[in-house]
């Protein structure tokens, strides 16, 4: 395979008009050769940069290098000592703007492109069978893990590899969290790539435990003290919701991006041989610009739907990864920028015929630094719409803060931890993840849980 | 996987089933409630705690088949097991909360209908074991469809049956009882708990609204998930917009918007509809649905 030096080999995909359709991934990914082929590119820098821009610090260099040798059990070994769930991470992380952003190869050409390597290698590795190294023998020691999103699962499979005895107790029926209800099966296949990770998480020794809502059927303290567990790690994300507020919201026909995909992806409504319904809707506005409301859209537009995505800002302030956005376009979804809704319209059974939206303009930078949207006055205008998705970001859930006595939450009700070794106002407890930084990334939350799980290792190796 | 350690039909199409689940068991209060899933492409289906039994790990629900997955539990035996139950979910009772001093200052009339009977039972059960008497009025269209009359006879200080055709008990909905004990024989009450039909628990706010007694209504809209992740069972509580998972299920009913409740609860109805009919009529299903 001939390889231009500047130039990533580019990763195959299906084309957009098909894909539109169907609920199938995206992206297929590379094989051997186009693999080894961009592994050519790594320049293997001495000092690589790109590892500084992980959030887990993946010796990417060591890694890319056993691809180009063809040892993909190698590579996988070596991505294994700092990653959890590779096939994942391959697939959802934001690498333009971390690892990938860093790279030598990107300010004269394009960044290797470590993503799309990240998931041959934890792809090929499945394919052939290869399975984490697992922990000689036992510590003694127990640790509860609340959460299985990836927070939970990269602390809980971390202290395992230690010889830790971990159980992960999920209040869903299904382990996984935003990895199982929120990422789509078009960018995230639920039962080859994120069952197949939780399957690796358990056969570390890790023990799942279903339907445990935290908070409720037991708490924290139940656990330390009635159960005998040593440590507990909190990483129970960032799942409420939010609305607007406006006028005609509770109509029939307006959903919270939570419910659209869970709906969807954890129940699997998409498919007919499943017993929950969905409304697929005929033209469907998504409110917001973040991930989740481009893997809102996206679903709806596999549903069936016309869709346009409403923003109040700028595309410049889409937070988004510009891969979605890019493939959220090319699939035919409509870009309503600096646009914001101000109220939803009903008929006389409570279902939604039309949003009503006012244009904006962009201001002064506000406190995050970007440019505050301001209201155009009388540029009001509907847009017939049958059904809304609000995807406005979400905040942790308060049932374990409220029943754990001594363990502060900030005024954003996310639990208070730090940031180097996951320790909370109360001792034992350790937290990480959505549920501490309110919703971000998937890498982040597993960079936190890797750090909870070396901050609990060494407090109870002291002990 | 959850045991069905006991089952049994009570009227009308409303089931009574034992499920083994220690550690919901071990936990639950009446007011709570739990999500039920059958197998792996059911619906998490959400009902009220009927009673539990600390001891032996168990806990009762009552279901009515509504639709395609309220049947599909109907089909499972004693000694199936279904995939998934969670719980407890919600708020308990805010009656079991208060202090047994104030609950004695307090005169508290229940009211059920249908099986909104079977939810309420654990609570009454549980103010007769902390020594507080409360009454019951027990609703029903006709004397057939009347469940648990007997279990609450043992519980309840006063029960009181209506019917709508007058078949059994006094002739009337639960209103008209309200206005026959309050205003024919001057019973007075400081609180009212209605569960039921959200069309009862409407007009039964409305009735005593005017007669001034705060009331309890236990909602039962839609869910997903049930802890507060999906906001599909969002309800107008006052001035306030309520997720009735986390914040309910019940609420003051004076303050609920029932006429907002009652159109969400129909959200689904067509599509209830077709899962029904592939349900009943399998691979035979033809035409009619709109996707064929």
């Amino acid at each position: 395979m001939e390889v231009d030096v500047l130039k990533r080999i580019p990763v195959r995909e299906q084309e957009p008009k098909v894909r539109a359709t169907n609920f199938e991934e995206v992206c297929l990914g590379y094989n051997k050769e186009e693999a080894e082929a961009e592994a050519s590119r790594c320049l293997n820098c001495k000092n690589p940069q790109c590892v500084k821009g992980c959030p887990v610090n993946i010796d990417i260099p060591g890694f890319i290098k056993e691809v180009e040798n063809g040892n993909v059990e190698e590579a996988y070994h070596v991505i294994g000592k700092y990653s959890a769930l590779p096939a994942v991470c391959g697939r959802v992380c934001p690498q333009e703007s971390q690892c990938e952003a860093k790279c030598i190869r990107g300010i004269k050409g394009d960044a290797v492109s470590i993503g799309k390597l990240e998931r041959y290698v934890a792809d090929t590795a499945r394919e052939m069978g290869i399975k984490p190294e697992k922990a000689d023998s036992l510590n003694g020691k127990k640790v509860a893990v609340i959460g299985s999103g990836p927070a939970g699962l990269t602390c809980a499979g971390d202290l395992a590899k230690l010889g830790y005895d971990v159980t992960i107790f999920e209040a869903l029926h299904k382990a996984g969290g935003v990895l199982s209800y929120g990422i789509p099966e078009f960018r995230l296949p639920k039962q080859r790539v994120v069952d197949a990770e939780i399957e690796n998480v358990k056969a570390l020794g890790v023990k799942i435990e279903t339907n445990v809502v935290i908070g409720k059927a037991t708490t924290i303290d139940e656990l330390l003290n009635e159960e005998g567990f040593d440590a507990v790690f909190v990483g129970s994300g960032a799942g409420l919701p939010r609305f607007m507020g406006i006028p005609g919201e509770n109509a029939n026909g307006v959903f919270s991006a939570n419910e659209y995909l869970t709906r969807s992806n954890l129940m699997k409504a998409f498919d007919d041989a499943y017993a929950t319904p969905i409304i697929a809707g005929k033209k469907v506005a998504v409110v917001g610009g973040g991930n989740v409301a481009m893997d809102a859209a996206r679903t709806a537009l596999r549903l069936g739907a016309d869709v346009h995505i409403v923003y109040r800002r700028s595309e410049e302030e889409l937070p988004a990864r510009v891969e979605e956005v890019h493939h959220a376009k090319e699939e035919g979804i409509v870009f309503d920028l600096l646009t914001n809704p101000t109220q939803i319209f009903t008929d006389d059974k409570g279902n939604v015929t039309g949003m009503e939206c006012i244009r904006m303009d962009l201001g002064e930078p506000d406190e995050s630094g970007r440019r505050r949207p301001v209201e155009i006055p009388g540029s009001e205008f509907t847009l017939e719409v049958d059904t809304v998705i609000m995807s406005l970001g979400t905040s942790p859930n308060p049932l374990i803060s409220s029943t754990t006595e001594g363990l502060d939450i900030n005024k954003r009700k996310c639990i208070v931890a730090e940031e180097s070794n996951g320790q909370t106002s109360k001792a034992k407890v350790y937290a990480g993840g959505d549920a501490v930084t309110g919703a971000a990334t998937v890498i982040l939350a597993m960079g936190a849980g890797k750090a909870a799980a070396q901050g609990i290792h060494e407090y109870l190796s002291q002990a | 996987m959850y045991k069905i350690l006991k089952k049994e039909y009570l009227a009308n199409n409303i089931w009574l089933m034992d499920i083994e689940a220690p550690r919901v068991a071990k936990s639950c209060e009446p007011g709570q409630f739990v999500i039920v899933k059958t197998d792996e492409k059911g619906e998490r289906i959400p009902l009220t705690v009927c009673d539990y039994d600390r001891e032996k790990g168990t806990v009762t629900i009552v279901f009515q088949t509504v639709g395609a997955s309220t049947e599909e539990l109907k089909a499972y035996e004693v000694g199936d097991s279904v995939m998934d139950f969670v719980g407890p979910l919600g708020c308990a009772s805010e009656l079991i909360q208060m202090s047994e001093e104030e609950l004695k200052k307090e005169s508290i009339l229940f009211v059920c209908g249908g099986v909104g009977t079977a939810p309420v039972y654990p609570q009454v059960k549980w103010m007769k074991n902390h020594g507080i008497d409360v009454d019951v009025i027990i609703g029903a269209r006709t004397k057939d469809i009347m469940i648990l009359e007997n279990e609450m006879k043992e519980v309840a200080k006063n029960l009181y049956v209506a019917t709508d055709d007058g078949s059994y008990g006094f002739k009337g909905n639960g209103c008209d009882m309200i206005n026959e004990l309050v205003k024919n024989q001057g019973k007075t009450y400081t609180r009212v708990v209605a569960i039921g039909p959200m069309i009862m628990m409407k007009f039964v706010a409305l009735l005593t609204k005017e007669l001034n007694i705060p009331t309890i209504v236990s909602m039962n809209p839609i869910m997903v998930d049930g802890t507060g992740m999906c906001g599909a069972c969002r309800l107008q509580v006052g001035d306030e917009i309520k997720f009735a998972c986390v914040d309910g299920p019940e609420f003051d009913g004076h303050l609920v918007d029932f006429d907002q409740a009652m159109q969400r609860q129909g959200m689904y109805k067509t599509e209830e509809g077709r899962a029904m009919l592939k349900l009943k009529e399998g691979d035979t299903h033809s035409g009619g649905c709109g996707n064929c």
